[in-house]
């Protein structure tokens, strides 16, 4: 009982937690483990073995955080000699306990270079891990801490997020955090962990990138314990003083977690840009139109294979809407980005960072202070079967068609690009791509607006129903990004959907007709054969008329079966063509026809069978 | 450890009182032993023979230009100064006096062990500074972190000898915290405001003081006996100075800083001994 209650709910991992019944199993198992396995196995496992190979590598033999590979990680690896471990389920400045431990072995820290080590090592090398790491710093050589009570979570629902908006309010998360939770609060470019790295404010919008975990249970342990070595502060003091309850703090915890979508979003290979047949295309970012259309989640990450490299990117993913007339296309591009660069308040922190990542690499930067810029990728000429450039804006045989946006000027521009870094821009004459941008509350929203066909050679020329190979490059010139040091997409498809053909309108009724056409021949047939053309012989006469049905039945099914695959199609042009609704009755009438032609080919099989 | 627990603290100190109590109630006798024990040790100095340590820090040469703190929207906090408030790095007085030095007993009291003082120090959060800009407390002694700006500060500790904290204080507020372990110093910072940065100077006995203004420090009420007296500056470094008390005495002490001492290192806590993990013993200050 008491394993249960010290390792729940935050030792578990997210997938089990609506299910008791795996929870108990799951806190025995760990109760087990934690119990059994270290007098027994650990012994069999040597913990500084398993941390040479796996571990060393970043955090540094010495635990100190300063492996080969740190210099290109920010945050830095941990220093386990310091003993200050974010993900705790003890007071702010206690040490972690070993579930804490282990839970960060197993899960890794998402949003950095910190992997989880489930899959990777056996139970028993993660739990002598756990013992080694303990080993870096004389701290865990006292009395073992003692986790807190976090009780239960609060129900959540409505109420418990508007009371949470108010105590984020109050309580002021929003000095870091941002007021829209982006993490582009005042106090966010001067944020330094406690070795003097410059460090980010979480953006809460982004849940699957908390550390420490991203649901509420999760969320309201971090408020209660804080971040240790990072400016995240402990809230217990102001429930202990009564300055909230304890409920206002789970209600913030599932406002926080209302700020972030309901799943981590999943990543779609093709961007669908909807046809508005009766809304005008919009020509701002604040358009009613981008409420309704589907939004595209596409990560980013640091372009790491053309030098100057960049291992800290900011933007980490961009959302992506797209729509056309038929005319012209609108994308509409949103990511979250604090500053709106250059901005002077953030300019010492992009300094910091660039001078933290220390890069070799020739013309690496040097500072910060340049601006956004946001590139959408094409490839110039589509290929046949669908082969694309290289991803990072091609090369000498297969160019990439590029347009830019950058804060520091109005609008967009079309390039050529024959690799990173050489995009060469098309004459003012030849410019057809326009671009609107809003920054607000950290987060830019980039409208593009260009032609199908722009009616030049060099332009890609984009046509409904076919898919146009997409990728996106994103900088945050306050984070001291620039040229090649950029976060950078691999390719994705953009398909625009096709006007429904009339087809799709008409064939339904006239189909149905058809239908009960053949139907009522067919009947009409089997009426003719058996009586009123009379064969002399009997025998023969019956058998002409076994005949005759036998084929009339297989005709029927077989023509059947053709409409149902009929149907099939329309079903699926409908669908394509954001026709949701004809989609769905083609499917139905396709599925009936289906069902009747099969029913017409197995009853005439059946028939002539017994009939023999 | 360091109290985090005051709930839980004052529970057992409840229940502890309650317990004496009840003795008290059965057996005169056991409840009276029971509270001497309870009871600090007294002051292990002779009040009659003790002497004092008093003197001067200066500096010479070119005060360093601290920079302005542009508090910007802090409208609340900014109001609280008359004038603009500078960063507190290098605090210089009249006369070339030196503020904000911290002076303390390094060696000498090694024999003798003293009570927790039961007040609490105050470290104070008013106008987007802290107050005073360096403190000292002794071990176990509570500090008082406390808001007076009613709006967000976070109180950062990151010793090294001790456990760090980090405590968010959106209102004005009290919260009491110590420290189990000597050190100097343990620097504590606002995340919410960036300028914002103290000082904690924490030892085993109660010989520590803080220059003022103009430069004047002294430590009163050593017991007579040969002393080694540092003064630490967060910019300077530290330096140190050999002294006699005499029984009733004022022993003088003059630190000068210089302006080539800018840029030396200063010790914040001590380095973690790695190699001698067993080895940790009580901080020999
Ligand atoms: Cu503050």
């Amino acid at each position: 009982m008491s394993v249960l209650q010290s390792s729940s709910p935050n030792g578990l991992s997210k997938k089990l937690r609506f299910s008791p019944q795996r929870v108990v199993l799951r806190a025995l198992l760990l109760g087990a483990s934690l119990l059994v396995v270290p007098g027994d196995l650990i012994a069999q496992v040597d913990g500084q073995a398993v941390y040479d190979q796996w571990c060393a590598g970043c955090h540094g033999e010495d635990g100190a955080g300063a492996g080969p590979a740190a210099n290109t990680m920010l945050p830095r690896p941990r220093d386990f000699t310091l003993a200050l471990y974010q993900v705790r389920t003890t007071s702010s400045g206690e040490l972690p306990t070993d579930a804490d431990i282990l839970k960060v072995i197993n899960e890794g820290m998402p949003g950095t270079a910190m992997p989880g080590w489930e899959e990777v090592l056996t139970e028993a090398e993660r739990l002598a891990l756990v013992d080694y790491l303990k080993t870096f710093s004389r701290f865990f050589q006292g009395d073992p801490p003692t986790p807190l009570d976090f009780g239960r979570a609060t129900s959540g629902g409505e109420d418990a997020i508007a009371r949470g908006e108010e105590v984020y309010q109050s309580v002021e998360c929003w000095r870091c955090h941002g007021q829209e939770g982006r993490g582009d609060g005042e106090s966010a470019p001067t944020l330094n962990d406690d070795t003097g790295f410059p460090i980010f404010a979480a953006d809460l919008t982004e849940n699957w990138r908390f550390n420490g975990g991203g649901e509420v249970e999760e969320i309201y342990r971090v408020l209660r314990t804080g971040l240790d070595g990072t400016p995240m502060a402990t809230f217990s003091d102001i429930v202990d003083a009564g300055v909230i309850t304890n409920e206002d703090l789970w209600s913030l915890a599932h406002y926080v977690r209302s700020l972030s979508p309901e799943e981590e979003p999943s990543v779609e290979e093709v961007v669908t840009a909807q046809l508005l047949t009766d809304t005008p295309l919009p020509q701002t970012v604040e358009d009613v139109v981008w409420e309704e259309a589907e939004r595209f989640y596409v990560p980013l990450s640091g372009q790491i294979v053309v030098q100057p490299r960049w291992f800290n990117p900011r933007v980490d993913a961009v959302w992506v809407q797209a729509v056309h007339d038929g005319q012209e296309l609108a994308l509409l591009v949103s990511w979250g980005d604090p500053s709106e660069s250059p901005d002077t308040l953030w300019t010492d922190f992009g300094g910091q960072v660039v001078t933290t990542m220390g890069s070799d690499d020739e013309g690496a930067a040097t500072g910060s202070g340049t601006a956004d810029q946001l590139v959408v990728q094409f490839p110039q000429q589509l290929s046949e079967g669908q082969e694309r450039p290289y991803f990072l804006q091609g090369d000498t045989r297969n160019p990439t068609y590029t347009w830019t946006w950058q804060s520091d000027i109005a609008g967009a521009f079309e390039s050529i690009a024959r690799g990173m870094g050489t995009a060469a821009r098309q004459p003012d004459s030849e410019q057809h791509v326009r671009a609107t941008a809003q920054h607000a509350d950290g987060q830019w929203k980039v409208l593009f607006v260009r032609p199908l066909d722009t009616g030049s050679a060099e332009d890609l020329a984009l046509t409904a129903g076919q898919a146009v190979p997409m990728a996106f490059q994103a900088w945050d010139g306050d984070n001291g990004e620039s040229g090649s040091q950029g976060a950078v997409s691999t390719w994705y498809f953009l398909v625009l959907g096709q006007p429904t053909p009339v087809a799709v309108y008409v064939a339904p009724p006239v189909a149905l007709a058809l239908t009960l056409l053949f139907g009522l021949l067919v009947v009409r047939q089997a009426q003719v054969g058996s009586g009123m053309w009379r064969e002399p012989d009997a025998t023969a006469r019956a058998k002409r008329a076994a005949k005759r049905k036998q084929l009339a039945g297989m005709g029927v099914g077989v023509i059947w079966l053709g409409m149902a695959f009929g149907s099939y199609q329309n079903s699926r042009a409908g669908w394509e063509a954001g026709h949701a609704d004809l989609g769905f009755w083609w499917a139905i009438i396709g599925g009936l026809l289906a069902i009747a032609g099969l029913g017409a080919l197995i009853g005439t099989w059946i028939h002539t069978r017994t009939s023999k | 450890m360091i109290e985090r627990f005051s709930g839980l603290r004052n529970t057992v100190l409840l229940v502890s009182v309650f317990v004496i109590a009840g003795c008290g109630g059965g057996d005169g006798g056991g409840g009276d032993a029971g509270a001497a024990d309870a009871a600090p040790a007294e002051s292990p100095v002779d009040a009659a023979t003790a002497g004092n340590v008093s003197g001067m820090v200066t500096f010479s040469g070119t005060a360093p230009m601290m920079a302005e703190i542009n508090m910007g929207s802090e409208a609340t906090c900014a109001s609280k100064h008359s004038t603009t408030p500078t960063e507190e790095g290098f605090v210089g007085g009249e006369n070339g006096g030196l503020a904000n030095v911290f002076v303390y007993v390094k060696e000498g009291l090694e024999s003798l062990s003293f009570p927790t003082p039961t007040a609490a120090v105050v470290l104070n959060q008013d106008g987007c500074v802290y107050r005073p800009h360096v403190l000292g407390a002794q071990v176990g002694q509570d500090i008082t972190l406390r808001n007076s700006d009613g709006l967000l500060h976070n109180i950062n500790a990151s010793p090294t000898e001790n456990r760090g904290f980090n405590v968010s204080q959106p209102v004005n507020m009290d919260t009491n915290r110590s420290f189990p372990v000597a050190e100097v110093m343990v620097p504590v910072r606002c995340d919410v405001h960036g300028w914002m940065m103290s000082y904690i100077g924490v030892l085993d006995h109660p010989y520590f003081a803080v220059s003022d203004s103009d430069g004047s420090v002294s430590l009163d009420g050593l017991p007579p006996g040969d002393y080694v007296i540092e003064a630490w500056h967060e910019q300077l470094g530290t330096m140190t100075s050999n002294v006699t008390v005499t029984t009733g005495g004022t022993a003088e002490i003059s630190f000068e800083f210089t302006e080539a001492m800018a840029g030396s290192p200063v010790p914040m806590g001590e380095p973690i001994d790695l190699l001698h993990p067993d080895g940790h013993q009580a901080v020999d200050y």
